[in-house]
C-alpha cells in the first residue's frame, strides 16, 4: 500500500480531503475476538462441557436419590371421605380418616411434611389472576374494581376477605401425624410456620390495621367455600392469623404445574424427634375437607428431608446428564468427521 | 441568416405598435384556447409572461404551471404525526403489533397490563418516526437552499434582468445564465452571447458525464445582438408534456405570422446542468420545478427492497401461519377440555357474573389470547433492529478506507441505503466493457491508410517506456514524501499508515501505483480524456514521411494534378482531425473554448500568396534542413513578415523529434513573433495558443484528433459552421460544415458534410464501425479498371488489417470519404431540413436521411484504438469466478476484439471451452443452442461423480481435485435479437447457467437491458450491473447497481472509486454478511 499512501495531497494546497478517518472504530478495527475454529479447539470445547455436565448430573442424581421421602396418596385411602366430599351439599359434615404406616428406618435431619394436589390446574389464567394484591397488603380496597370476581362480594354487597378463587379454592385439610411408640401415640411435634417465603410472610401479606383482627375483618365475609373467617385461621398464633397465615400464603403462591406439592409443616425436632423421625408405626390422622374427584384429582401427604440440591427431584440431575452425554457424543462424531476427511483437501483449505 | 434577421426586424415593428393591448388580448385568447385543448392534446403552450406583468397574472395562460419552487420533503409539522403513522402502518408487522396491543385491551382475552404492552410498539414507532423525521427535515433545509439560489430573471418594470431566487422562477420567465452557473428550469435557449448561437452544457448533475454538450439557439434566434430584448418575445412555445425524458424534447415554436420552428433537445438547458464556456444565455421557462426533467427523473428514491428483506416479510407470514395454527390448536384442546368437565372444578374460575362460558366460547377466548401469548413468534424489534444494523452497515461502508480513491479524493457513495446487504449475495454480474474493464482512456496504437499498415512501433517504445517513468517518479515521490514528512512532522506522518493491514494482502494489479500518478500528473481531472498517454502520440516515421510529401502536394495547390495516393493520406488525417464533434480549449484557460473568429475573407482569397509563401519555404527548407533550432527561428524570423514559424519547424526537426521540436518553436513563436503579419494573411488576429485541449464525447474522438495531431493535422477550432484545421505546413484550413450527422447506435457510425476550401468540393468523411462503413463502400463498376483493382485491393488488406487489429484486442474504426457533386447535396440538404423541422417521428426521419447520404464511400483506412484493461482487473475476474460468481459482459465491441479483452483480463481461460454462437436465424440459432447444451451436460455429468464423493460438501465443485472443464459463451447482437424473437431465452440460460463467463460482443444498449432483464425475470438470480446507462437503465427494480465513479461520473446506487475497490466490497460483505 506504500504506492498509494504516497499519493495523499500535498501539503499546503491541501483541501480538506474526503479521506474517512483511519481510526479504529471506522475500520473496524476494534479489539474484537474473532476465534479460529480449529479442530483442537472445538473437540477439546465439547469433551470439557461433555465432561463437566455427566459430573454434576451424577453428583445430582446421587444427592437426589439420598433424599429419603415417603409419599402416601390419602385421597384413595380414605375413599369414604373421598365419597362424602363428592356431594357439595356435605360441606358441613366432618369427616376424619386415619393413615398408617411404618418407617423401617429413622430418617435423620430435617424433615419437612408436604400435601401435594395432582390434576389442580392452579396455573389456569383466570384462576391466576384472580386475587387483589392490595387487599393481601392489608390495605382498605374496593375489591369489586380488583379481578377476584366473581368471589368478590356476596350478592348483598358484603365483600370477601380474601377474594378471589385461589383463597376461595384453599387447601383445607388438617392433617396430623401420630408415632406409636411402645403402645402409646405421641403426636410428632409439627411447626406451623417457617413454611412460606420470608417477602411472601412480611412484604406481600399484611393484616389491615386495627387493635384485634376480628376487628380489622369487621365488615367483610369468608370466602364461600371457607369453613371459617380468615381471623381464625389460626387462634393460638396471633402472628400467624388472619393474611399472614403461613398456610394460606403457601397456598396463595400457585404452582406452575397440576401435579404439585406445597409445604405443609415442619418436624420440630424435641424429645424423642431430636434426630429426626425413628423408625416406627406412624399415623396420619386427617381431617379430610378438600373435594378432589371434582377435577378427578388425588391427595398426597409427603414427609421428606432435604439435602444442598433440594428435595427429591432426579429432573436436574437427568437433565445433567443427558447434555453431557449429548455434548460428549457430539465430540466423538466430529472426530470420526475430522479422522475420515483429514487427508482430503477441502476447497477452503485449498486457499 | 438573412431570413432570421428579417424575422427579429419584424417583432420589433410589432412590438412598437401602438395596439399592443389588442394583440395581448388576442395572444391571451389564444393561450385560453390552447389551455383547454392541452387537457384533450397534451401539449404545453408557453407564451411569455411579460405582457402580463403582476397585474394582469390571472389572465397568464403559464399560471397553471408548476412555480419552480421544489419541495422533496413528505410532510410538513401539521402531517407529519397522521402521514408518518400512515406510512408506519404500510409495513405489515407494524399493523399486528398494534392489533396485538389492542387486543390486549380487551378485557376477556387479555394476558398483561395492557398500558404495558402498548409500549414497545410505541418506542419503535417513535424511533422510525425520529429517523423520518431527521431525514425529511434535511430534505427541507436542502430544498430550502436551492430555493434560495439566485438568478437573473427579465422584469418588465425594470427593463433589465433582476436577480431573484430559483423559487421564484415561473413559466414564461426570461431568464439570462452566466458561465457557470447552474440551471435553474427547463430552458428553451433563445439567445447565447456566442455568436453561432451556442451554449455549452455540463450534464455531470445529470448523468455523470463530464464531457460538455452543445446546445443551440432556436432556429431564428441567433441575432448577432449583444443583449438580448425578452420584450420582442411574442412566439408561442407549444411543446409536449413535461416527461422524464433527458434525451428527447418535442416542440414548436409559432411565430406571430403563424411559421412554425421546430425545436428539440438541443434548444433546451435542462435544469441542474451547468452552464460551460459560455458568457451568457438567455432563455425562456418551458418546464419549471417539479415539471422539469432533472426533477421528474429523480422522482423520490425508489425503494428497492433488498433479498434479505423479502425472504424476512416472506418468513413473518410463515411465522404467522404457524402463530394460527398453534393457536387454534389451543383454542380447540382448550374447548375439549373446558366440555370434558362434569362439574366445574375450583380452578375454573367463571366470569364476574358468576356464569360459565360455554367451551366454544371459552376456545375463542382462548384463541385470541394465546395469539397476544405467542406475539413474541414474530420479533417486535426485528424491523427497527434491522434497520438499525443497515444504518451501521452503510456508516461503515462510507467510511471504509479501502473503498476510498484517493486519485479522486472520493469514498465510496451508498446510494441506496436499503440494499446494502445484498452486495455479498450476488451471483452474476452484468458488466459494460468500456470504462469498467477497461480504463476508457483511448491511446492511438495503429493504423492503416490506403492498404499500408503502419505499425507505430515508435510509439508502443513510448508507451512502455512511459510505463517505466512512472514507476521511477513513483520511488521519487516516496522520497519526496519522507522528506516532507520529515520536515513537517504531524502534517504527512499520520497518514502514513493508512491501510488496515489487511489490505496489503488485498491489493492487486501488476501495476499499482502507476495509473495514479499518471492521473495526478495531469492534475486535477477537470477535463477530461486528458492524460499525456493519450494525448501524445510519436508518429510512426514512414507514415510521416508519406503524409508530409502529400500535404506538401495538396498545399502547392495542384488541384488538378494530384496523386491518388496523397490525397488519400491528407483525407485520412484531415478525417481524423473534423469528423467528430470535439470542442477545443487551451491548456491554460480550461474551459474556455477557443473560438478564431472565421476569416472575414474566404482563404481563396490569398491562395497565390501562401502558394508563393510555399514555394520559397520548400527551398529554405532544402537548403537548411539540419539547421539547429536557433538557427530555424532566426530564418523563421526572417519570414516572420509572411509567415509563421511551425511549418519550418515541422519540415526541418527530424521524424522522430518532430513534435518536440515543433512545439519548441511553436512555443518561441508565439512570443516572439508579432502577430501582425499573420492577420494579415489570414484576417485571424492572434497566433496560435501553445497547447489545445480536446473534449469529445467520446475518448475514441479525442484519440483521433491527438493522433492527427502528432501528423500535423491540428484541429485549431470548432464551430457549428466552420471548423479550422491546421495542416502540417502551418495554414489554416477552414472548411465550411455543411451537416453533421451525430453517432447513433443504429448507424454505428457519424459523418460531417464539409466544403473544402481549396478544392471548392464537397466531401462527406465518415467514420465507423467496420462493419457497417466495409458495406457501405462503392462497389459500382468504374470506367477505370485499374482503379477498380486497386481500390478492391485496399478494401481486401485493410480487412486483413482490420481482422490483425481486433485479434490484438485493439478497437478499430474506418474512415471513408465521398465526393458528392453540388446538386445532388441540394436536394439532400433539402430532404435533411424537412426532416428536421418536423416534429412527429423526426428521429427516425434523420436516421434514414443520414443514411441516405452514406453510401458509396471511397474507404479511406481505418485506426486501431487500444482502451487499456483498468489495474487489477484480471486478479479481480479471477477472484470473483472463484467464488462463484457468474460474470457476463456485454459490449459493443467487435468480436474478436471482445474475446481478446476477454482473454487478457482471464474472463476466459486458455483451458476452457469456448462456445461461439454467432447466427441471424431462428433455427439454426435453436439447434445450436441445443447441441451445445448436450455437450456442456454430458460434461456435467462426468464431473457427477466426483462430487459425490464428498458426503458431507456435495455442493461445493471446488472440492473436486481434477480442474473440471469450464465454459465460456460468446454471443453477438445479432444471436441475441434472434433469441429473444424465438423464445429461446430458457434455452440460452440453460446454457449460459453451466458457463463460467458468457460474452455479448456487438450489442446495442437495447440488447444489454433485455439481457439483463432476461437473465433477471427468468432465473430470479441477485444480480449485479456495473457500468454505464444501458444497463443503469434496466437495473430499476431489486438489482443492484454499482457504477465506477471516477471517470464514469458518480451515479446509481453505489459508487466505488474502481474495479479493484469492488473486488473488497464484494469480499468484505460475503465475510460479514
Amino acid at each position: 500500500m506504500e504506492n498509494k499512501t504516497s499519493f495523499l495531497p500535498r501539503e499546503g494546497e491541501a483541501q480538506p480531503s474526503r479521506c474517512p478517518d483511519n481510526s479504529a472504530f471506522k475500520q473496524q478495527r476494534l479489539p474484537a475476538w474473532k476465534p479460529q475454529l480449529t479442530i483442537a479447539s472445538v473437540l477439546s470445547c465439547f469433551f470439557l462441557t461433555g465432561a463437566f455436565c455427566l459430573t454434576v448430573g451424577v453428583c445430582l442424581v446421587l444427592s437426589s436419590n439420598s433424599v429419603r421421602e415417603i409419599q402416601i396418596n390419602y385421597s384413595d385411602k380414605c375413599s369414604n371421605c373421598t365419597k362424602l366430599r363428592e356431594n357439595s351439599s356435605n360441606w358441613n359434615k366432618e369427616c376424619h380418616c386415619s393413615v398408617n404406616f411404618t418407617l423401617k428406618e429413622d430418617i435423620l435431619g430435617d424433615v419437612f411434611m408436604y400435601y401435594g394436589l395432582e390434576n389442580f390446574y392452579q396455573n389456569h389464567r383466570r384462576y391466576v389472576t384472580s386475587r387483589s394484591d392490595a387487599q393481601l397488603l392489608g390495605r382498605n380496597v374496593n375489591i369489586q374494581r380488583s379481578k377476584c370476581a366473581p368471589f368478590s362480594t356476596y350478592r348483598n354487597g358484603t365483600p370477601m376477605s380474601p377474594c378471589g378463587a385461589i383463597a376461595n379454592s384453599i387447601f383445607n385439610d388438617t392433617i396430623d401425624l401420630f408415632y406409636k411408640r411402645n403402645s402409646s401415640v405421641i403426636q410428632v411435634p409439627l411447626l406451623k410456620t417457617g413454611v412460606s417465603w420470608w417477602t411472601d410472610k412480611n412484604v406481600k401479606f399484611r393484616n389491615p390495621e386495627s387493635y384485634n383482627l376480628s376487628s380489622a375483618f369487621a365488615g367483610t365475609a369468608r370466602p364461600p367455600y371457607w369453613q371459617k373467617p380468615v381471623y381464625l385461621l389460626d387462634e393460638e398464633d396471633e402472628r400467624n392469623n388472619g393474611f399472614v397465615n403461613d398456610d394460606f400464603i403457601v397456598w396463595m403462591r400457585v404452582s406452575a404445574f397440576a401435579t404439585f406439592r406445597n409445604l405443609y409443616r415442619r418436624l420440630r425436632r424435641v424429645r424423642h424427634f431430636t434426630e429426626g423421625l425413628p423408625a416406627g408405626n406412624y399415623t396420619f390422622r386427617i381431617a379430610y375437607n378438600f373435594p378432589v374427584t371434582r377435577f378427578k384429582g388425588r391427595k398426597h401427604v409427603i414427609l421428606s428431608t432435604v439435602v444442598w440440591s433440594g428435595g427429591k427431584n432426579p429432573f436436574l440431575g437427568i437433565a445433567y446428564l443427558v447434555s453431557g452425554t449429548a455434548a460428549t457424543l457430539a465430540g466423538f462424531v466430529i472426530t470420526g468427521i475430522h479422522l475420515k476427511l483429514r487427508k482430503k483437501k477441502t476447497y477452503f483449505q485449498k486457499q | 441568416m438573412i431570413w432570421k434577421k428579417h424575422f427579429f426586424k419584424k417583432t420589433c415593428c410589432q412590438c412598437g405598435d401602438p395596439d399592443t393591448e389588442i394583440q395581448n388580448e388576442e395572444l391571451e385568447n389564444r393561450g385560453k384556447v390552447r389551455k383547454r385543448k392541452k387537457k384533450t392534446e397534451n401539449k404545453r403552450v408557453v407564451i411569455s409572461n411579460l405582457p402580463f406583468g403582476s397585474k394582469k397574472w390571472k389572465e397568464n395562460p403559464n399560471r397553471y404551471y408548476d412555480s419552480n419552487e421544489i419541495k422533496t420533503t413528505k410532510y410538513t409539522i401539521f402531517t407529519f404525526l397522521p402521514k408518518n403513522i400512515y406510512e408506519q402502518f404500510h409495513r405489515f408487522a407494524n399493523i399486528y403489533f398494534v392489533f396485538i396491543a389492542l387486543l390486549n385491551f380487551v378485557p376477556v382475552v387479555n394476558a398483561f397490563q395492557p398500558e404495558v404492552s402498548v409500549i414497545p410498539i410505541c418506542v419503535i414507532m417513535a424511533i422510525t418516526a425520529i429517523k423520518d423525521a431527521w431525514e425529511d427535515f434535511r430534505r427541507y433545509k436542502l430544498d430550502k437552499e436551492i430555493n434560495h439560489m439566485g438568478c437573473y430573471i427579465y422584469s418588465r418594470e425594470e427593463h433589465t434582468f433582476v436577480e431573484k431566487c430559483w423559487k421564484d422562477v415561473r413559466v414564461g420567465d426570461f431568464v439570462q445564465l452566466q458561465c457557470n452557473e447552474i440551471i435553474p428550469a427547463d430552458i428553451l435557449l433563445l439567445h447565447s452571447s456566442d455568436q453561432n448561437g451556442i451554449c455549452h452544457l455540463e450534464t455531470a448533475n445529470l448523468d455523470g458525464e463530464t464531457n460538455l454538450k452543445q446546445r443551440r439557439v432556436v432556429m431564428g434566434f441567433s441575432s448577432q445582438d449583444t443583449v438580448y430584448e425578452p420584450e420582442f418575445f411574442q412566439n408561442t412555445i407549444i411543446c409536449e408534456m413535461p416527461n422524464n425524458d433527458l434525451n428527447k424534447f418535442k416542440g414548436y415554436m409559432v411565430q406571430p405570422n403563424n411559421e412554425q420552428v421546430g425545436c428539440n433537445i438541443e434548444n433546451l438547458l435542462l435544469r441542474g446542468c451547468t452552464i460551460r464556456n459560455t458568457e451568457v444565455a438567455v432563455g425562456i421557462v418551458i418546464y419549471a420545478g417539479h415539471e422539469t426533467k432533472a426533477m421528474l427523473n429523480n422522482s423520490g428514491s425508489r425503494y428497492k427492497r433488498s433479498r434479505i428483506e423479502q425472504r424476512m416479510n416472506m418468513d413473518i407470514f410463515i411465522c404467522v401461519g404457524l402463530l394460527l395454527v398453534m393457536c387454534l390448536v389451543g383454542a380447540v384442546g382448550h374447548g375439549i377440555w373446558t366440555g370434558n368437565f362434569q362439574e366445574h372444578p375450583p380452578y375454573d374460575v367463571p366470569d364476574s357474573n358468576g356464569n360459565f362460558v360455554s367451551p366454544v366460547l371459552a376456545g375463542f377466548y382462548m384463541f385470541l389470547t394465546m395469539i397476544i401469548l405467542l406475539q413474541i413468534l414474530i420479533p417486535i424489534s426485528l424491523y427497527v433492529s434491522i434497520e438499525l444494523v443497515k444504518l451501521g452497515q452503510v456508516f461503515l461502508i462510507h467510511n471504509d478506507i479501502d473503498l476510498y480513491d484517493e486519485e479522486a479524493d472520493l469514498p465510496i457513495q451508498c446510494r441506496a441505503l436499503t440494499i446494502t446487504e445484498d452486495l455479498g449475495q450476488i451471483q452474476y454480474i452484468f458488466s459494460d466493457k468500456t470504462g469498467t474493464l477497461t480504463e476508457n482512456k483511448m491511446v492511438f496504437r495503429r493504423c492503416t491508410v490506403d492498404g499500408i499498415e503502419f505499425s507505430h512501433q515508435e510509439n508502443d517504445r513510448r508507451l512502455r517506456t512511459q510505463r517505466e517513468l512512472d514507476l521511477d517518479s513513483e520511488e521519487l515521490a516516496k522520497l519526496r514524501r519522507w522528506a516532507v514528512g520529515a520536515l513537517s512532522r504531524g502534517r504527512a506522518a499520520p497518514r502514513e499508515p493508512l491501510r488496515r493491514a489487511h489490505s496489503e494482502r488485498a491489493r492487486a494489479g501488476p501495476h499499482g501505483g502507476s495509473r495514479s500518478l499518471r492521473r495526478r500528473d495531469s492534475g486535477q481531472p477537470q477535463v477530461a480524456f486528458s492524460s499525456p498517454m493519450e494525448k501524445d502520440v510519436t508518429p510512426d516515421s514512414r507514415l510521416l514521411r508519406r503524409v508530409r510529401e502529400a500535404a506538401l502536394q495538396t498545399e502547392s495547390f495542384s488541384p488538378f494534378m494530384h496523386a491518388k495516393t496523397s490525397t488519400s493520406f491528407t483525407d485520412f488525417f484531415l478525417a481524423l482531425a473534423i469528423c467528430n464533434t470535439v470542442l477545443v480549449s487551451t491548456a491554460t484557460e480550461p474551459r474556455q473554448r477557443v473560438t478564431i473568429p472565421p476569416p472575414i475573407k474566404p482563404s481563396g482569397i490569398t491562395l497565390e500568396k501562401i502558394h508563393q509563401i510555399f514555394q520559397r519555404l520548400k527551398l529554405a527548407s532544402l537548403s537548411q534542413s539540419f539547421s539547429s533550432s536557433q538557427s530555424s527561428s532566426q530564418l523563421g524570423a526572417s519570414f516572420s513578415a509572411k509567415n509563421t514559424e511551425e511549418p519550418l519547424a515541422v519540415l526541418e526537426s527530424g521524424d522522430d523529434g518532430a513534435s518536440s521540436g515543433g512545439q519548441e518553436l511553436q512555443d518561441k513563436g508565439s512570443t516572439d513573433i508579432g502577430s501582425a503579419s499573420l492577420a494579415e494573411v489570414f484576417g485571424s488576429n492572434r497566433s496560435l495558443p501553445a497547447e489545445f485541449c480536446y473534449e469529445a464525447e467520446s475518448p475514441d474522438e479525442a484519440a483521433l484528433v491527438y493522433a492527427a495531431r502528432a501528423y500535423g493535422f491540428v484541429l485549431v477550432s470548432r464551430t457549428p459552421e466552420q471548423v479550422t484545421v491546421q495542416l502540417p505546413q502551418g495554414t489554416l484550413l477552414t472548411l465550411d460544415i455543411l451537416c453533421t450527422l451525430g453517432f447513433d447506435s443504429v448507424r454505428k457510425r457519424m459523418s460531417v458534410v464539409v466544403r473544402h476550401p481549396l478544392t471548392k468540393e464537397i466531401v462527406v468523411y465518415t467514420k465507423g464501425a467496420d462493419s457497417v462503413i466495409m458495406d457501405l463502400l462503392d462497389n459500382s463498376p468504374k470506367g477505370d479498371i485499374s482503379t477498380e483493382r486497386r481500390l478492391k485491393r485496399i478494401k481486401e488488406r485493410t480487412q486483413k488489417h482490420l481482422d490483425y487489429y481486433a485479434r490484438d484486442g485493439l478497437r478499430t474504426l474506418c474512415i471513408a470519404k465521398k465526393v458528392l457533386n453540388e446538386d445532388d447535396f441540394q436536394k439532400w440538404a433539402n430532404f435533411r431540413q424537412e426532416a428536421e423541422a418536423a416534429i412527429d417521428n423526426r428521429e427516425e426521419l434523420l436516421i434514414e436521411t443520414a443514411q441516405h447520404l452514406e453510401t458509396k464511400f471511397t474507404l479511406l483506412g481505418a485506426t486501431a484504438i487500444e482502451d487499456r484493461l483498468q489495474d487489477g482487473v484480471p486478479d479481480t475476474i479471477v477472484s470473483l469466478q472463484e467464488a462463484g460468481i457468474k460474470i457476463w459482459v456485454l459490449t459493443g465491441d467487435k468480436q474478436e476484439t471482445a474475446v481478446n479483452i476477454a482473454y487478457s483480463c482471464k474472463l476466459l481461460n486458455q483451458r476452457d471451452t469456448v462456445f461461439t454462437i454467432n447466427t441471424e436465424n431462428k433455427e439454426t440459432c435453436e439447434s445450436l443452442l441445443n447441441l451445445t447444451l448436450e455437450e456442456v451436460k454430458k460434461n456435467c455429468e462426468s464431473n457427477q461423480p466426483q462430487r459425490k464423493l464428498f458426503g458431507i460438501m456435495p455442493r461445493c465443485p471446488w472440492a473436486a481435485e481434477a480442474p473440471s472443464r469450464e465454459f465460456g459463451l460468446v454471443l453477438d447482437g445479432r444471436t441475441l435479437s434472434a433469441i429473444v424473437q424465438g423464445g429461446l431465452q430458457e434455452k440460452l440460460l440453460a446454457l449460459a447457467q453451466r458457463c463460467r463467463a458468457v460474452l455479448c460482443c456487438r450489442s446495442t444498449p437495447l440488447h444489454k437491458s433485455m439481457v439483463v432483464r432476461m437473465v433477471r425475470g427468468h432465473l430470479r438470480a441477485m444480480t449485479l450491473s456495473i457500468g454505464t446507462y444501458s444497463l443503469r437503465g434496466s437495473r430499476r427494480r431489486q438489482a443492484l447497481g454499482v457504477s465506477l465513479s471516477g471517470w464514469m461520473g458518480f451515479i446509481g446506487t453505489n459508487s466505488v472509486a474502481s474495479q479493484r475497490l469492488l473486488l473488497q466490497l464484494q469480499f468484505v460483505m460475503r465475510v460479514w454478511v
